[in-house]
């Protein structure tokens, strides 16, 4: 009932229940061992296999796409979180020497300190970061810890949107595996002693393991009370929650992207999950993004230019990464987001994450269709309208504006709001002007905003006596 | 929020609660105020008031009435401003959108002028045109008959009402008294098209019968909606008309985007959004002059012109998956009261990748209609009812709907299935 194509059982009918992973049942995989875990409807794993079969998807993902090519840097943008939390291991043991089939990029880490946003006090916020800075060096990988406050020290240059890179073939790809593999052939031929860190054959970057793996640029000096103050104002003076998460995903992504551009990374990984990007479509459907899911939510995003975002966790629904964590130990830390604590009700996010996992839990399958239905968009104009050049771009979020005068016809009633628009004037033709009966304007205004005064037409209410409507 | 679970199923709040105004508040003098909520009225039979308190429903009614926003008769802290128009009467609401203060009169004159300009913007409704308005007796072509009538002269259409008569006991034969008010009210030729008629004698509640018993949910809406749209058809040429329209609203619009969303359905999000269908393939021309204006708007509009129309929700509407919909959408626009054009205006820029988009129709091979198979949607799942396998036309599997085939049990097939009739 819930889906196209699929019948489902009523909740309440007599379906068999779910059967427990009991003595007599065996992992589906591998058909011997005892199953721990239980994932998507009924299949149960062991603990072998559920770990084969997670490092596998994580594989998949980056595999198919072909996006990261070998020796890039690449940047991991770590929140703490299970999801985030979760990638950055991935990562860690994709690169070990004992793994099979070894990732080939460098990494580097990013975590954002957004206490002010939160009104977090100092000292939370100082044992957070002591928290954060142990599983850092723990990881070993060059990192860089950025608090919120230096948006404001951004230059200007990060609104401007960057030439695209042309789209990288297939050839291109292969070609670039093959010369890596090439250089990696000569290298071990050299009989250079093999350090265990990673990029070898990569000129400009080499880290012996002896390097301090902390970044030496990034300042370590907490940001000045004077700019806590002033982000918090920022804060404060956005009304809604909803509008105050968006501001903050806004601020977030600038400021990656200017660490990834300052330190030489071409690509940021995020952790966003399956479920979390489930509920990121909805909520963007519902404050008026459908125009820009497909850079949301995909694999890749590229609209700012010289750094691709990618989403390597997108497959993985927040279950097996939780089950994962707590299997094999990942370190995580809690960091207190916006909306902790926040009523259901309070934004248009909270609102979606509740009505989605409360869906998910009367028919399973609601996040994979929601997954899938994001699989089948594409980053394009929608087909049969604005094929005009692009147009100027929203300066928050980089994307292409998607107000047009053409279907602009329809939204005049109290407009929907956008970012940053133009007011277009929509001008009703000569003959329609006779027709109106006490209003609509000649003239009608998008956007926020009230609405248009009717205007009484002085001379009364009569007909046009116009040949009719064309076309 | 209570979740809906229940011994009752799947429970879908209702429709909206509207205001059942009739002959019995005329005497109220405009401007003055009007004590809102569901007032019961002798029609509705037990099982339907029982149905009306449940949770979601119940919430749902408290929502719209504390939302709707009618200003307070006198408040000595805060006088009632004056109208934001004509600067005479006493304003009696604020427009949602807008938050303009408007007198009842001026709102429904903006009302009727924004009606028109989607009309006329959108070249709808050509002059000459002969418009069979889809009536059900509900709020939504209540008012849109009633302002299309206003508007009529104006357009120079001509208006025919064409009621759809489901075979609902308890429910659709009260609405149909409604109808019949209404038209003998306004002078306008009415049409009653049963299902009992088309479809060889089935109505909803032998479908209903029918697909029961089987241990799944009853898909009753998805009979009903395709059926019902094949009539509407059948109902529109009888009268000769050259259009059709029907009352949705943006309530309506926002829902069924969030609906296709959750249900994976590419194909119907594909082809939605936008006006209506221009009437490809020998199908008229429909579209929904409501369909910008807000659910409130309506109910206010009926409101303060005293239309009378029937408020009940159907029999079967508790079991529809559109209530999940209906139900977060009311939570969205407390949150944020544009999100229901924001949904629209989402729906309307949707990119899918080409093989997600439904193919280009043909005609059935039996009724002529327009499909996107060989068998329209309506003529599948009447096949299948009449076979005595309800549900061979919803789902994965529609083997055994080719003419020449015999019905087979074989392993329903991977396909997607996008609906053959361009529903909206």
């Amino acid at each position: 009932m819930c889906q196209v194509g699929e019948d489902y059982a009523e909740p309440a009918s007599e379906e068999p229940p779910p059967r427990q992973p009991g003595r007599e049942q065996k992992c589906v995989k591998c058909k011997e061992g005892l199953p721990v875990v239980v994932i998507r409807a009924g299949d149960a794993f062991c603990r072998d296999c559920f770990k084969a079969f997670y490092i596998h998807k994580f594989r998949a993902v980056l595999g198919k796409n072909r996006l990261i090519f070998p020796g890039e840097k690449v940047l991991l943008a770590w929140s703490g979180g299970p999801s985030s939390s979760s990638m950055v291991w991935q990562v860690l043991e994709g690169l070990s020497r004992e793994s099979a089939k070894r990732l080939r990029f460098v990494p580097g880490i990013v975590c954002i300190d957004e206490g002010a946003a939160c009104g977090l006090s100092p000292e939370a916020r100082a044992k957070t970061l002591a928290e954060m800075k142990l599983i850092l060096q723990t990881v070993g990988f060059p990192w860089h810890v950025v608090a919120l406050e230096e948006v404001f020290d951004l230059p200007p240059s990060v609104l401007r949107c960057f030439a695209q890179e042309p789209v990288e073939t297939e050839g291109a790809y292969k070609a670039a595996v093959d010369s890596f593999l090439q250089q990696q052939h000569v290298l071990g031929a050299e009989g250079a002693g093999d350090s265990p860190s990673l990029a070898q054959g990569e000129e400009q970057l080499s880290w012996p393991c002896t390097q301090d793996p902390q970044n030496p640029q990034s300042p370590d000096r907490p940001p000045t009370a004077a700019q806590t103050e002033a982000l918090s104002r920022l804060f404060d003076s956005v009304k809604t929650l909803t509008a105050k998460e968006e501001l903050l995903q806004a601020l977030r992504t600038h400021l990656i992207l200017h660490v990834a551009r300052t330190h030489g990374y071409s690509k940021v990984m995020t952790g966003d999950s399956c479920t979390r990007l489930a509920i990121k479509l909805m909520t963007s459907l519902a404050l008026g993004r459908g125009a820009f899911l497909a850079w949301d939510t995909g694999f890749s995003d590229e609209r700012h230019g010289d750094v691709v975002v990618v989403r390597p966790m997108r497959e993985h629904t927040l279950k097996e990464v939780a089950f994962y964590n707590h299997l094999f130990a990942v370190p995580s830390v809690f960091t207190p987001a916006l909306d902790t604590k926040a009523p259901e009700k309070a934004s248009i996010h909270r609102l979606m994450e509740a009505f989605m996992l409360r869906l998910q839990d009367q028919f399973p399958s609601t996040v994979s269709t929601v997954y899938r239905t994001s699989e089948k968009l594409v980053k394009a104009p929608r087909h049969g309208c604005a094929a005009s050049p692009p147009g100027p771009r929203c300066l928050l979020c980089m994307c292409a504006l998607d107000i047009d005068t053409a279907g602009a016809a329809l939204l005049s009633q109290g407009g929907p709001p956008s970012l940053r628009h133009r007011a277009a004037v929509l001008r009703l033709p000569r003959e329609h002007e006779g027709l109106a009966l006490r209003g609509p304007p000649a003239t009608l205004h998008l956007g926020r905003g009230p609405a248009p005064q009717p205007e009484l037409l002085p001379q009364g209410l009569h007909r046009a006596a116009d040949p009719g409507v064309p076309g | 929020m209570t979740s809906p679970r229940g011994s009752q199923g799947v429970v879908g709040p209702a429709r909206t609660r509207a205001l059942s105004t009739s002959g019995r508040a005329a005497a109220q003098a405009p401007g003055s105020r009007r004590r809102l909520g569901p007032e019961p009225s002798g029609s509705r039979s037990p099982s339907t008031r029982f149905r009306l308190f449940s949770s979601l429903d119940r919430a749902a009614c408290v929502l719209l009435r504390r939302s709707l926003p009618l200003l307070p008769r006198s408040d000595p802290a805060m006088p009632a401003p004056q109208c934001a128009t004509c600067h005479k009467a006493r304003a009696a609401l604020r427009r949602p959108r807008s938050g303009r203060a408007l007198c009842g009169a001026c709102f429904c004159a903006a009302f009727e002028a924004e009606v028109l300009h989607t009309v006329v913007a959108g070249r709808l409704l050509p002059p000459g045109a002969v418009v069979a308005v889809g009536a059900s007796g509900g709020k939504d072509s209540t008012v849109l008959a009633h302002v299309l009538q206003v508007l009529a002269p104006r357009l120079g259409i001509s208006l025919r009402l064409v009621a759809v008569d489901e075979g609902i006991g308890g429910y659709r034969d009260a609405a149909l008294a409604a109808v019949r008010r209404q038209a003998a009210r306004w002078e306008l030729p009415l049409t009653v098209v049963a299902y009992a008629d088309l479809f060889g004698g089935w109505t909803m509640d032998a479908v209903a019968r029918s697909t029961a018993g089987s241990g799944r949910s009853r898909a009753c809406c998805t009979f009903c909606g395709v059926l019902r749209r094949r009539a509407l058809e059948e109902g529109a040429r009888l009268v000769g008309a050259t259009h059709i329209v029907t009352g949705h609203n943006a309530d309506d619009m926002a829902e069924t985007v969030l609906m296709n969303f959750l249900r994976g359905d590419a194909a119907r999000l594909a082809r939605g959004g936008g006006l209506g269908s221009p009437g490809e393939g020998g199908a008229l021309p429909r579209c929904r002059p409501l369909q910008l204006a807000s659910q409130k708007e309506v109910v206010l509009y009926a409101h303060f012109r005293r239309l009378d129309y029937f408020s009940e929700e159907c029999v079967y509407a508790p079991e529809a998956f559109r209530g999940h919909a209906r139900h977060l959408l009311k939570l969205l626009e407390a949150a944020r009261p544009s999100a229901v054009l924001d949904l629209v205006h989402s729906a309307e820029r949707l990119a899918l990748a080409p093989a997600a988009r439904p193919p280009a129709p043909g005609a059935c091979s039996r009724c002529g209609a327009l499909a996107s198979r060989a068998l329209c949607q309506a003529c599948a799942l009447l096949d299948g009812l009449n076979r005595g396998r309800p549900r061979l036309a919803i789902g994965k599997g529609r083997r055994g709907l080719d003419e020449a085939g015999p019905p087979r049990d074989g392993e329903p097939e991977r396909a997607p299935a996008p609906e053959a009739v361009p529903a909206f």
